[in-house]
């Protein structure tokens, strides 16, 4: 059955490639792999409904992309099996998928080693943005950096002179304290690393307590932010505080509660985001689902986007044309203005936004922009 | 003031550490069983107290389900897999729990879904009260403290002065003994591993409430539980409580006081990320140092 | 030939059949299941000599399964980039020879074995259990957080080290690699087993009173097998990052530990292949459950409840009871 559903659609792709002049790509296979179980899943799920929401949307078009969808339980060593398997029994053309950093380090270089393609729907560690960039890995969603980044200027730009800034103590956490340092100008009063899943923070509350500081800047995603932002609202310390988006995105802010209202937190993406890409993203996602997409349902739906517009111009089994059919970045992003750089990581404009409550359920709306086309502080080091 | 404010935060963090250890160095000090699974029983308890406080609204609804679901998972468990494990070595009760893990935490997604849940602090319990002194400290954390103390006494006067209790020391003691006397060794196994698994929901509940509902939530709890009964001495309620405010006091005075020191004679965000990474390994540390000298833990009958 | 025997060629030619069919049909990724399952096989049988012939019921065997993991990324990685790994006491340079990266990740698990081990062994019972354990979350909060070599995020070596005469990126010719490492492997540890060493090793188990009566010294035989045991499963971790060309803190995780210590007790303890039929079953387990349904994990640990509950000998143990039953009925 599945045989003669491919042949069906290999000849519908032959008879629009008659139609329409370029070759068009016959049919793509995408390896999505994403965490469908354990303590990640509800990351991992909005990743695959954005992702299968751009197929359906996409009508035709979307038919010809053949999805092998496989849970990496988190774990970066189940990670880069999958991506072995995908690439030598299923025969993928392009992978996808990966939230975390760490499994990204592991599956990215085995992907592009075996020459696959690559297209990263959230993680973007700096490695691989740097001088590990590769021809066939892109970034659909931002570096690493970015988001922390928007943060510090927009601190800056608002005056305040005295932050307090903590996070997890692992890479992305470093590097976290770090983009946020590049673009803030004034003092920071404490930098507090946590540990990875700490529950309970009122160690570090007593800290921020006693700091003096004027606002506090916060990177925990998942858990660990849902914990940290119930015990700061019980703390009684009324300090302002910033966070990535990460820390206040649409897949925890249910479990946060109303505690969240009034955060603000920086994202390149929002559901109040004013275009018609994103107005019909967001009320097909809700119509579908039932809840709010997060910025990972955005950028697994602007990757899948993505790929078909490169599909219109090329084939994968052509890999310097898919390529620069990829580089072009010619579809509707969700973000409005979306385009690559050098490296092949997004230069996007980056917003401040607002925790608020529409129609009942929490949601952040944009209240300004902290970056206008940010790169990225690694594209210097790439070599291409 | 910020030590005193972190002192009493490690008094907190041990009381929260002592909920969860109770029930587990209980079972262990009864029935000899180690059950990796009782991090399942205490994400059983917040699920339970999230789910019954969004559907009445009542929070204090929500922590009554929250005992009565995990005492009945306990109780379920007990009849239908741990009550065989008894007799078997340490190894297969190590097997066996972990293998509920996966049953529990995939079990409870399946039936709650792929998200945190949302589990609120009533008001009468939420805010922060000014302590004599002029410190600001939130309520719900004294309230924790309070629960854990209550519970220490509770466990002390049930085992000391109650019938129940007779026998549990008695089952501690000699179970052939107890047995020939009379009593029903079974069920009082299914009432013991039901109050351990009580306990455990109540954490659960009580400390779901500041931290996230989800799943997974269980497991780094449990290893630390079994941190603080192993520094404790398995099996005694009291090592339990001195063992949870040591590692409370430990970590929390740890986190606070080492990257400064580390600050001293090394680039500050260098000591940042070294300070903290050895403030993370410090418990473990700390139990390697106790168990050198004790090596059946503090309050240890049985090595 | 006794029945033992016969299960143990019986498990080792199953494994290497399923890989040799498998490259012969072209399914590379099976190839690729079978040398994971040699791979994990052979961390159980280092488990194996101290659990199931010792007795000494290790929870943290994870710490030695990560060392010679990151032994092999460290070594791999500085072969890539030139740079030393010492300056000091003397000069070390990267490799990516796996028969120089080998000794050495056995060498470093053995100092950290011998180590925990003589601190370890201080306890026994359950103590025992909860202090190894202790010792390899000690380790795996010091690699998340240590950023040298890429903290949380875990380090990529991009390709394979080499062995002398073989393309060990084909998966059959690595295969056969961790497949002749697990055969050494498991005929050492039956030489070992029926020495002097591994009898008095078994009695310190059976009876510690009686084998202190007869002369032997508990806690050096322990400490000896303690230290081979963790050698064994560091070589298992260095095959494993070779496989994976990557390594990361998860090598370091409880759940590792508690891995491998299903795969001992499913194939059954005390049994020489024991840990390779518990791997391989559980290998299967996880790929064929896996498409089922999203909450797999719920029935893998439904059918290790029922193998614990109703086959306290695990799988082997299961077996045996079954030939003995067809033999006699």
């Amino acid at each position: 059955m599945q045989m003669r559903l491919k042949t069906l659609l290999l000849s519908a792709a032959a008879a629009l490639s008659l139609a329409a002049a370029p070759a068009i790509a016959d049919g793509v296979k995408v390896g999505l792999i994403t965490t469908l179980s354990g303590g990640g899943a509800g990351i991992g799920a909005d990743v695959r409904d954005g992702f299968m929401l751009a197929l359906k949307n996409a009508g035709d078009a979307g038919k010809q992309v053949e999805v092998v969808l496989e849970d990496d339980q988190q774990k970066p060593d189940v990670a880069v099996q999958i991506a072995d398997k995908m690439i030598q029994s299923d025969n993928v053309d392009v992978l996808t998928g990966i939230i975390w950093s760490n499994l990204a380090m592991a599956v990215v270089p085995a992907a592009t080693g075996q020459g696959k393609f690559y297209l990263s729907s959230n993680a973007a560690p700096s490695a691989l943005a740097g001088s590990g960039c590769n021809p066939l890995y892109f970034s659909v969603s931002y570096q690493n950096d970015n988001l922390h980044e928007a943060a510090g200027a927009y601190a800056s730009e608002k005056g305040v002179k005295k932050m307090f800034i903590m996070a997890p103590n692992y890479p992305a956490g470093q590097d976290s304290l770090a983009g946020f340092k590049r673009f803030y100008t004034g003092e920071v009063v404490a930098e507090v690393y946590t540990q990875v899943g700490q529950t309970d923070f009122a160690a570090e509350i007593a800290q921020i307590r006693a700091s003096g500081a004027e606002e506090v800047f916060f990177f925990q995603p998942g858990g660990m932010g849902i914990a940290f932002l119930k015990q700061y609202a019980e703390s009684g310390v009324d300090i302002p505080l910033i966070g990535p988006g990460f820390s206040l995105s649409e897949d925890i802010l249910p479990a946060v509660g109303d505690a969240a209202i009034g955060i603000k937190n920086t994202s390149h993406w929002s559901t109040d985001l004013d275009n018609p890409a994103n107005k019909a993203f967001v009320e097909g996602f809700r119509a579908d689902f039932g809840r709010f997409p997060s910025l990972y349902a955005a950028q697994a739906y602007d990757t899948a986007n993505l790929l078909l517009s490169a599909m219109a111009k090329a084939s994968p089994s052509d890999p310097e044309a898919f390529r620069a059919a990829l580089a072009a970045a010619e579809f509707d992003s969700v973000r409005g203005k979306f385009g690559f750089g050098p490296n092949q990581h997004p230069i996007q404009d980056i917003y401040v936004l607002e925790v608020e409550k529409r129609d009942g359920e929490l949601t952040n709306k944009i209240i300004g922009t902290a970056m206008t086309d940010r790169g990225d502080a690694y594209a210097e080091q790439c070599q291409m | 003031m910020l030590l005193a404010e972190q002192v009493l935060n490690g008094l907190q963090y041990g009381m929260m550490l002592f909920l969860m250890a109770a029930g587990l160095t209980l079972v262990f000090g009864v029935m000899g069983l180690i059950n990796l699974a009782h991090g399942s029983l205490y994400m059983i308890g917040a699920f339970a107290c999230a789910t019954v406080a969004a559907w009445t609204g009542s929070f204090w609804l929500g922590l009554a389900a929250s005992l009565a679901a995990a005492a009945a998972a306990g109780a379920l468990v007990e009849m239908a897999v741990i009550r065989r494990l008894y007799p078997r070595d340490h190894l297969d009760q190590v097997l066996a729990t972990f293998a509920l893990i996966l049953v529990f935490s995939e079990g409870t997604r399946w039936i709650f879904g792929d998200f945190p849940l949302y589990l609120k602090l009533p008001p009468a319990l939420s805010g922060a009260v000014t302590l004599p002194g002029g410190l600001q400290y939130p309520l719900f954390r004294l309230v924790i403290i309070a629960v854990g103390a209550a519970v220490a006494l509770g466990l002390w006067l049930l085992i000391t002065r109650t019938r129940l209790g007779i026998r549990i020391r008695a089952g501690e003691a000699d179970r052939e003994m107890i047995g020939a006397l009379g009593v029903d060794i079974a069920r009082l196994y299914t009432i013991v591993f039901a109050l351990g698994a009580a306990l455990a929901g109540l954490a659960g509940a009580l400390v779901g409430s500041i931290q996230s509902v989800q799943v997974g939530m269980g497991e780094p709890v449990l290893i630390l539980a079994f941190v603080v009964i192993v520094i404790g001495g398995i099996g005694s309620i009291k090592g339990a409580l001195v063992g949870a405010l040591l590692v409370g006091m430990t970590d929390t005075l740890g986190k606070a006081v080492i990257p400064g020191l580390f600050a001293r004679f090394m680039e500050a965000s260098d000591a940042n990320t070294s300070g903290s990474a050895v403030a993370s390994m410090l418990i473990y540390i700390l139990m390697a140092a106790v168990l050198l000298v004790r090596p059946q833990g503090l309050f240890g009958a049985r090595a | 030939m006794n029945r033992d025997l016969i299960v143990n060629l019986v498990i080792f030619a199953l494994l290497v059949a399923v890989a040799l069919g498998a490259h012969v049909a072209g399914q590379g990724f099976t190839v690729t299941l079978a040398t994971k399952a040699a791979i994990l096989g052979l961390a159980g049988v280092g488990l194996n000599l101290a659990l199931g012939y010792g007795g000494l019921v290790s929870f943290g065997h994870a710490a030695f399964f990560g060392i010679g993991g990151y032994v092999t990324g460290i070594f791999a990685s500085h072969a890539a980039n030139g740079d030393p790994i010492l300056t000091l006491p003397f000069t070390l340079m990267g490799s990516n020879e796996m028969l120089g990266i080998w000794p050495m990740a056995m060498l470093a698990a053995a100092l950290a074995a011998l180590l925990i081990g003589a601190l370890s062994l201080r306890t026994s019972g359950v103590y025992f259990i909860m202090v190894t354990l202790a010792f390899a979350q000690m380790i795996y909060y010091f690699a998340i957080s240590w950023p040298r070599y890429g903290g949380e995020d875990g380090l990529s070596f991009y390709v394979r080290n080499s062995f002398p005469g073989l393309n060990t990126f084909d998966p059959i010719q690595y295969f056969a690699i961790c497949a002749g490492l697990l055969a050494l492997a498991l005929l050492f540890t039956a030489v070992v087993t029926q020495s002097r060493f591994g009898l008095a090793l078994q009695a310190t188990r059976q009876n510690e009173q009686r084998s202190t009566a007869v002369g032997i010294r508990a806690t050096p035989v322990r400490l000896t097998a303690f230290v081979l045991s963790a050698m064994i499963t560091a070589l298992a971790g260095a095959l494993y990052a070779d496989l994976n060309r990557f390594v990361s803190p998860s090598m370091f995780s409880w759940h590792m530990s508690g891995e491998i210590m299903v795969f001992v007790i499913l194939g059954g303890v005390g049994r020489l292949c024991g840990p390779v039929a518990g791997a391989a079953v559980f290998i299967l387990l996880e790929h064929l459950l896996g498409p089922v349904s999203d909450h797999w994990q719920a029935l893998l640990g439904l059918m290790l409840l029922a193998i614990v509950l109703f086959a306290p000998g695990g799988l082997i143990g299961l077996t045996l009871k079954a030939l003995r039953r067809t033999e006699h009925g």
